[in-house]
C-alpha cells in the first residue's frame, strides 16, 4: 500500500501547503526529499487514488454554509451500496458513508449536506428522499451547533498538533 | 470582503491544484495576475479563516486507523467535556449536534491499539460512553465543493 517515505510526505503535507514560491521545496526539505521527487510522488498518489484530491480545503461556515445536516437512515444492508451511490451523485451531498450500527444507534447509512440555511438544506433532504426512494427507512436528522475543533489529520503519536483552524 | 480573485481560488483549486515547481505561478498564468498577487490572496484567505489549508483529502484508513464517535452529554457540561476532548491531538473534528447524541468527533490514530488507548482515556476522563462508528464504506468520490460566492 504505502511506502514509508510517501506516508512520511503526505504526514508533512497534510499541514498544509506552504504559501511561497516553491511550496513542494519547501515540504522536501522537511522530508530530505528532493522537489521533483516530491512533486513525483505527489502525482503518482493521485493517480493511485490514494490522494482522492489536492487542493484547498474551504472553512464552509465563514463562506456563508451554516446549515450543515448529518442525516442518518437505517437500510437494508443489501441495499445500502445502491442507495449509496444514488445519494452521493447529488451536487449538494459531501459525504456518505456506511457505518455500523450500535445499540441505541440503529443508523448505517450517513450523509453530510453543507448549506446556506436550515430551510434549504431540508428541501434538499425531501428531494434527495424522493428521487432515492428513502421514505420507507428510519431517518433522523442532525443539525450542526457548535464547532469545536477542525483541522487536518495529525497522525503521530508525539506530534503536537497543529493549530490551523 | 472576498475579492473575485478570492473567489475563483476558493472554487477552481480544491480539487487539481497544480503539482509543478512554481504552483502559484502556475495559477497566477492562468488567471491572468502575477504570482505575488496570489500568494497574498492566499495568506489573506488563510488568516482571514476562510480556508482550512492547501493540501491533500486522503481516503479514510490509508494512514493511521480513524473513526466517528458519538457522545451523549448534558448541556451544562458540553463545554467542558467537548475541550476535554478537542485538547486530544487524535482529534481532528469535534462538533456539536442537535440530538440527543449531542458531541461528535473524529479520532485518527496510528493504529488500532492506539485508537482503543484514546477512545479509553476519553472516558476516562469525561466519564460518559463513547459509541464508536468507524467507517465501513465510502460511496463518495470527493471532488471539491461548488460554493455559490455570489454574496459573500
Amino acid at each position: 500500500m504505502l511506502e514509508a517515505k510517501d506516508r512520511q510526505l503526505l504526514e508533512q503535507i497534510q499541514q498544509g501547503l506552504p504559501v511561497c514560491s516553491r511550496p513542494y521545496f519547501e515540504i522536501g526539505r522537511l522530508c530530505d526529499m528532493s522537489e521533483a521527487e516530491v512533486i513525483e510522488r505527489l502525482s503518482r498518489l493521485k493517480a493511485q487514488g490514494l490522494i482522492k484530491r489536492l487542493g484547498v480545503i474551504v472553512k464552509h461556515r465563514q463562506l456563508g454554509y451554516r446549515a450543515n445536516a448529518m442525516v442518518v437512515w437505517n437500510v437494508p444492508d443489501n441495499l445500502i451500496k445502491q442507495l449509496g451511490g444514488h445519494i452521493s451523485q447529488f451536487s449538494f451531498v459531501t459525504l456518505c458513508y456506511q457505518r455500523p450500527r450500535q445499540p441505541g444507534w440503529p443508523h448505517n447509512l450517513y450523509c453530510m449536506i453543507h448549506g446556506k440555511d436550515k430551510a434549504t438544506v431540508l428541501q434538499q433532504i425531501e428531494q434527495l428522499v424522493a428521487a432515492c426512494g428513502l421514505n420507507n427507512f428510519d431517518q433522523e436528522i442532525l443539525f450542526s451547533r457548535r464547532c469545536f475543533k477542525q483541522r487536518g489529520a495529525v497522525y503521530q503519536k508525539t506530534k503536537p498538533a497543529l493549530a490551523d483552524g | 470582503m472576498l475579492s473575485p480573485l478570492h473567489k475563483q481560488l476558493l472554487n477552481d483549486y480544491q480539487r487539481d491544484f497544480p503539482l509543478s515547481s512554481r504552483p502559484y505561478q502556475d495559477i497566477a498564468d492562468t488567471l491572468g495576475v502575477t504570482e505575488a498577487e496570489v500568494l497574498s490572496a492566499f495568506t489573506e484567505l488563510n488568516a482571514d479563516g476562510f480556508i482550512s489549508r492547501i493540501g491533500p483529502v486522503i481516503p479514510p484508513n490509508h494512514i493511521g486507523v480513524s473513526t466517528l464517535v458519538a457522545m451523549s452529554v448534558p448541556e451544562a457540561q458540553l463545554q467542558v467535556v467537548a475541550d476535554k476532548i478537542s485538547a486530544h491531538p487524535e482529534v481532528n473534528h469535534n462538533y456539536e449536534r442537535e440530538h440527543q447524541l449531542n458531541l461528535w468527533f473524529v479520532l485518527i490514530a496510528t493504529d488500532a491499539e492506539h485508537l482503543r488507548q484514546v477512545i479509553e482515556a476519553i472516558e476516562l476522563e469525561t466519564s460518559y460512553p463513547a459509541i464508536q462508528l468507524p467507517l465501513l464504506d465510502d460511496f463518495f468520490i470527493d471532488l471539491g465543493f461548488k460554493l455559490d460566492l455570489n454574496n459573500a
